[in-house]
């Protein structure tokens, strides 16, 4: 029997980079705000100190700041005629853990969606006809555009630093950025990253090719900042352990370094940690919710009343949290009916590697996102009639890292062991660059989350089912894209190159992404999303879900810009909601 | 802005004499204020404990001794003393009674309060909530416990008298003298100790080891000293906790959290005037170590591999993050207790409404032997224009004991 | 001069040998530990406690949870390292194991021409406490039940078997296998014969008794690639010939000078977790 503890005015589930952007934003207007974080706090000099946070078996081959599957996993098949199996062993996809999230061990690309992609279907239709969507989609309009967002997209890139180059200042191109990006109305709050010897051969090709690179957005920082929270930022050094590591000397934009210093000052804020959210706890009508009830690190049980819940997990936890609340219907692909778990999509990832006679890229020296990108093959920036297939992919020259355990390419016929392996190995460590499409997923019928029937977490709760396959759409784009990656890496210069093709089916074991989204979408209509525009859950007006997981579909970028920028928009709703509670969209 | 704080605050301080009587809404707040000023709460509340309720153990070279408890409750705090007995505890050292306090308590310092702040103070004091907590206060072993061995201490090294201003000098320098000198009690640590835990007056601000920490000399020395901040450099250390040459931590870090980061910037400004202009002592400049010698070669590659990342190569630091090494006067103290700690230990720097990062150096005892930390430390100390004499292992590992807790050799 | 390491009371990570409290810690569940043993949170210690200035850990109205507010956890010495390992003996493997283990890596990375090769860098110590620690049992994996027998190749590890089982079952099976064959033991097999049978595994074309080859290859196989690829402290990749081979420079964590540069071969020394012989004696 839980416990109950005294009542406060906010309750957040998760201290990632929603949670503790939400959690500073309401306690800095006098709220009672507690933040519960089923992992461990963590603080860069302590748990990122320069001696022991550069170490590729720890953290990127063991996995030490993940979450443990242990703990919680999925259980996943490719499609609903499979038995699915618990993902004993995290691959493609890597959950964090702890404060900071998944923003603690990200690469740092830092992406607004383009116009288009929050209304792709309308648009899609009315460039192609209705043949252009492919068989069993639920691609669907986003709920809110790009303009709406777009002084949240700029209030997120202000809290991070974001470097970059502007390629569209209020409708003005402006040479060097991205020509295809939605109109900002100022640049980024830091210039961009220094690129290496790749990403220039990269920018001289493809502008020779007609295309239009640009430095790609980051959150690995050019130079010293100071954020409108106060938080200061060290400039990048190239150190090449940003993805799967903290970051040791302040230059990776997270909540560490750009939102905890400053709410742990405010006086209504407390974080407790190693407290897992086991329920949002609902009135005996299921319309309002009570608070949560967590476990705490002894096993105990706590029930935690609040008046406001907001869900800051990460975006497959946020749908099994509501799955397990009973918030929502479950979606059920057989009907088609309901919402929980409708619209999981993903990320495609190809390209090409090229392999050059002579060259030192000196892959080590790297960030997160250090790259040059292009958009010409992104979103609907290219004329889809031709290829038959829906959405597009940013396209990268970049180096994040030369860490040897998992980064030293051979060429296609090298044995995988021996002496000619190892020659192979010491070869090419230096000569070899990819160009990388990472691409959109589209929402389908049979692509879904719900809880799976046999497998349970330690504290019996059912885990959740992943039912996920890349469709011929996804197929064909992300193919299409690995030739339009090879050209350019040929182009570059490379005397060999190795095409990259989608891997299908889906497979749990080489890393992909961890770039999870929908399950719990925002929509203009209940029947086909859980979250109204405001990320208000439909049937519980005091519970509003962050993240990924509201994406209707995924676009072909990164998806923490856009988070980040729903965040700062919910949140306005969320103070509109605090003056006069109740659902801020009528069903 | 500055003016308007000024001519506010003055003549709060000027105040003429004002008795303790009934609680007063000015006094008050004029008492919270200086209540800041002096930091009282540093020492007055114990480890996770209630403000001003004491208990917190000093370590002094006598033993601990535990500070009392400064809320108004009768039975265990100050609750029955009277405004007269409150005056004479800080301005003599002496309880109700006649009981010698120690001058662990700087009443050397408060002496030099002006009776019209102490009674704000005590009005202040009195206002708060009052909090039953006993302390033991007789936790000093024999001799030291004999608190009469005070009026001797007090014969040689007290002298009392409230502040005399030097009509010489402007007011702006005697305000900030009269808030150093008195209940900033600055000198209690940045002035070496005699044998008898008396500052030395004759060496007032240049620089002590407090905690295992460097409080360095805070003359006005261009060498170890204040010599190169600006009057603006140091209103902006202790206000925010940074300046382009140095980040807080240590105790200072506490000081600053706590007490001059919510002072009036007039009173810092006037601190600053007071110590760039009062006079600069330090030691004679020191050659630097040859880059050929072999520690320096050891410490450049341990920099370069452990510290550059942060500090630049050229020790020129990150501003707001990591303290510039270049020029930093913490680098070329004789006493290189804080250089050595912090490698060892690590530190956090003060975290201010301005600026709430507070950046931590990373604790690297772990990973650098003895030798090592000498080595880094005796470069650091001797790169880029900075000169000091070269760190031993030795006085790492007596460090390190201290430090981390371990014995020596362990 | 000796490291003093018990005078630095960091506590260590537990990936390469059996201190486990770090492990814990991350999973954020020690006290459900069947065992019912609570080792310290967060790198309370005692000396922690007594030195612990600003930073607030306190446990509130009987809530088990680290509770942060107002100030930014710190305390002085906090840092998670991982112990190193010292060389010499094994602590999981039989003599007879490891001699295998030796063999086998010192194919897939044999020492040639360009130099030391998987048995020079250790890699068999590597291997042996990767698997003391809770790599070893796949302790921070979900090992329930039911295990299927048929999975689908994309759903990945589906096997109930341990590191540690794997090789202590893929050996013996392999043992089993040559002194069926050969005669002999596998390390004393020509270095063609290891070759060729090392394929066999690999390609699943030599059946073991009761035992996959793939699995058994696989695991030596990737152990060994990290085992020449990670950092030294782990017990392989020793004097970072790894690294020296590639020209990955280590844990420099500053490559300004390099993205300056482009296309310029770099020059300084790899750097460790324990750092670089120019340090000087520890």
């Amino acid at each position: 029997m839980a416990r109950r503890l005294p009542r406060k005015d906010v309750v957040i589930v998760g201290l990632g980079w929603t949670g503790s952007i939400l959690a500073y934003e309401l306690a800095r207007t006098g709220l009672d705000v507690v933040a519960l974080e089923r992992g461990p706090w963590r603080d860069t000099a302590s748990d990122f100190n320069i001696g022991t946070a550069p170490d590729e078996l720890r953290y990127a081959v063991r996995h030490d700041i993940f979450l443990r599957p242990k703990q919680e996993t999925l259980t996943m098949r490719n499609n609903p005629s499979q038995t699915a199996l618990p993902i004993r062993k995290w691959g493609s996809f890597l959950p964090g853990n702890g404060v900071g999230g998944a923003g603690l061990h990200w690469n740092g690309q830092t992406w607004r969606f383009l116009p288009d992609d929050f209304r792709i279907r309308s648009h899609m239709i009315e460039r192609y006809g209705q043949g252009i969507l492919p068989e069993g989609n639920q691609i669907q309009d986003w709920p809110v555009s790009y303009d709406e967002l777009e002084p949240h997209y700029d209030r997120f890139e202000q809290v991070a630093g974001i470097s970059g180059k502007a390629g569209n200042i209020k409708g003005k191109i402006q040479p060097g950025g991205n020509p295809f990006e939605g109109a900002r109305e100022r640049d980024y709050p830091t210039p961009p990253l220094k690129q290496g010897y790749a990403q220039s051969l990269f920018t001289k090709a493809a502008t020779e090719m007609g295309l239009h690179p640009f430095p790609r957005p980051s959150a690995n920082i050019s130079m010293a900042y100071t954020n409108p929270y106060g938080c200061s930022m060290a400039p990048c050094t190239y150190c090449g352990f940003c993805e799967w590591f903290g970051c040791a000397n302040y230059s990776k934009s997270s909540p560490q370094t750009c939102v905890l210093p400053a709410l742990v000052r405010e006086p209504t804020f407390e974080a407790r940690t190693d407290c897992e959210v086991t329920k949002i706890n609902l009135s005996g009508d299921g319309k309002t919710a009570t608070g949560v009830t967590y476990v705490d690190a002894s096993g105990e049980e706590w029930e935690q009343p609040g008046d406001l819940v907001l869900v800051c997990a990460f975006s497959l936890f946020n749908v099994r949290l509501l799955l397990l609340s009973g918030i929502g219907k479950p979606y059920d692909p057989a009907s088609g009916k309901g919402v929980v778990g409708r619209n999981y999509a993903y990320q495609t990832g190809s390209g090409a590697l090229g392999f050059f006679n002579d060259a030192k890229f000196n892959p080590f020296a790297a960030a997160g996102s250090l790259g040059v990108a292009l958009d010409d093959y992104n979103s609907d920036n290219f004329d889809h009639g031709p290829h038959g297939f829906v959405g597009g992919a940013s396209i990268t020259s970049a180096h994040t890292n030369g860490r040897p355990i998992r980064y030293h390419p051979t060429p296609p016929g090298t044995p995988t062991w021996g002496s000619a392996w190892k020659k192979a190995v010491k070869d090419n460590y230096q000569r070899v660059t990819n160009v990388g499409a990472q691409g959109s997923v589209m929402s389908y019928r049979n692509n879904y989350l719900d809880l799976d029937p046999t497998y349970k977490d330690p504290l019996g709760r059912p885990l959740m089912r992943m039912t996920f396959d890349y469709q011929p759409n996804e197929q064909k784009m992300a193919n299409w894209m690995a030739e339009r990656c090879q050209e350019i890496v040929k182009a570059m210069g490379a005397s060999s190159t190795k095409l990259n093709r989608l891997g299908v089916p889906w497979s749990v074991v080489p890393y992909q992404t961890t770039h999870n989204t929908g399950g719990a979408v925002m929509g203009n209509d209940p029947n086909t999303s859980v979250l109204n525009r405001y990320l208000q859950s439909w049937d519980v007006s005091n519970v509003f879900v962050m993240g990924a997981s509201a994406f209707p579909q995924n676009a072909g970028y990164n998806p923490t810009g856009t988070v980040g920028a729903l965040t700062y928009w919910s949140l306005e709703a969320i103070l509109k909601y605090l003056k006069s509670p109740g659902a801020l969209v009528s069903r | 802005m500055w003016l308007r704080t000024l001519v506010l605050l003055l003549p709060l301080f000027s105040a003429g004499s004002v008795t303790a009587g009934p609680d007063n809404y000015v006094d008050i707040a004029r008492g919270k204020a200086l209540v800041i000023a002096g930091d009282c709460a540093a020492c007055h509340t114990a480890e996770g404990g209630q403000p001003f309720a004491g208990g917190l153990a000093l370590q002094t070279p006598f033993g601990a001794i535990m500070t009392p408890n400064i809320t108004f409750d009768t039975t265990t705090g100050i609750g029955s003393w009277s405004a007269d007995d409150f005056a004479r505890a800080m301005q003599e050292g002496r309880r109700p009674g006649g009981g010698h306090l120690y001058p662990a308590f700087p009443y050397p310092y408060y002496t030099k309060v002006e009776r019209s702040d102490l009674d704000a103070i005590y009005l202040y004091l009195r206002a708060l909530p009052p909090v039953e907590n006993r302390v033991n206060r007789n936790t000093l072993p024999f001799p030291f416990n004999i608190r009469l061995l005070m009026k001797g201490w007090n014969a040689l090294f007290f002298t009392s008298g409230t502040f005399k201003p030097d009509p010489a000098r402007s007011a702006e320098f005697n305000r900030g003298a009269y808030l150093v000198e008195g209940l900033g009690h600055c000198g209690a640590c940045h002035t070496p100790f005699n044998a008898f835990g008396a500052n030395q007056n004759d060496k007032y601000l240049e620089g002590n080891q407090i905690d295992n920490w460097t409080a360095p000399n805070i003359t006005n020395d261009p060498r170890v000293g204040l010599g190169k901040w600006s009057v603006d450099d140091i209103v902006q250390y202790l206000k925010t906790g940074q300046n382009a040459f140095s980040l807080a931590s240590g105790p200072m870090k506490d000081a600053i959290e706590n007490s001059t980061s919510e002072m009036p910037v007039a009173d810092l400004k006037a601190i600053a005037v007071y110590l760039k202009e009062r006079g600069a002592e330090g030691p004679p400049a020191s050659t630097p170590l040859a880059a050929s010698d072999p520690r320096m070669q050891a410490g450049e590659a341990i920099y370069v591999d452990t510290c550059a990342a942060c500090h630049v190569r050229t020790g020129t630091g990150v501003a707001h993050l990591f303290p510039k090494l270049a020029g930093n006067v913490v680098t070329t103290q004789e006493d290189p207790a804080s250089l050595i700690r912090i490698v060892i230990a690590g530190g956090r720097a003060a975290a201010t409404e301005g600026f709430p990062t507070s950046p931590a150096m990373p604790s690297l005892g772990y990973r650098l032997s003895d030798k090592q930390v000498a080595d880094v430390v005796t470069y650091v100390r001797n790169s880029w224009g900075n000169a000091a004499a070269p760190v031993s292992e030795e006085t790492v590992r007596t460090l390190r004991a201290k430090v981390t807790g371990a014995a020596p050799g362990e | 001069m000796k490291l003093p390491a018990k005078a630095c009371h960091a506590r260590t990570a537990g990936l390469g040998d059996m201190t486990m409290e770090s492990a814990d810690r991350r999973y954020g569940r020690t006290s459900r530990r069947p065992d019912g043993a609570s080792p310290a949170r967060h790198g309370v210690t005692r000396r922690g406690l007594l030195l612990a200035t600003a930073a607030l850990l306190v446990t509130t109205s009987g809530v088990n949870a680290r509770v942060v507010t107002k100030v930014l956890p710190w305390k002085p010495n906090d840092a998670y390292p991982v112990a190193p390992v010292v060389p010499g003996g094994y602590l999981f493997f039989t003599a007879s194991e490891a001699a295998v283990v030796e063999a086998f890596v010192d194919r897939l990375i044999p020492a040639d021409d360009l130099g030391p090769g998987a048995k020079e860098a250790g890699v068999t110590t590597f291997i042996d406490r990767q698997l003391t620690g809770p790599y070893g049992g796949h302790d921070w994996l979900y090992m329930a039940g039911p295990f299927s027998e048929n999975p689908l190749p994309s759903q990945g590890l589906q096997s109930e078997l341990t590191p540690r089982q794997q090789y202590r079952m893929g050996i013996a099976a392999l043992e089993a296998y040559c002194k069926a064959t050969f005669n002999r033991g596998f390390a004393e097999l020509a270095a063609a014969d290891q070759d060729k049978l090392i394929a066999g595994l690999e390609k699943g074309a030599v059946q073991l008794p009761n035992f996959s080859s793939k699995t058994l290859f696989t695991a030596i196989y990737n152990n060994a690639i990290e085992g020449f690829f990670a950092d030294p402290i782990y017990g392989g990749n020793r004097d970072m010939i790894g690294w020296k081979l590639v020209g990955f420079p280590g844990v420099r964590y500053d490559f300004r000078d390099v993205i300056d540069r482009p296309n310029q071969a770099y020059t300084l020394p790899p750097v460790s977790l324990q750092g670089r012989p120019a340090w000087g004696e520890r």
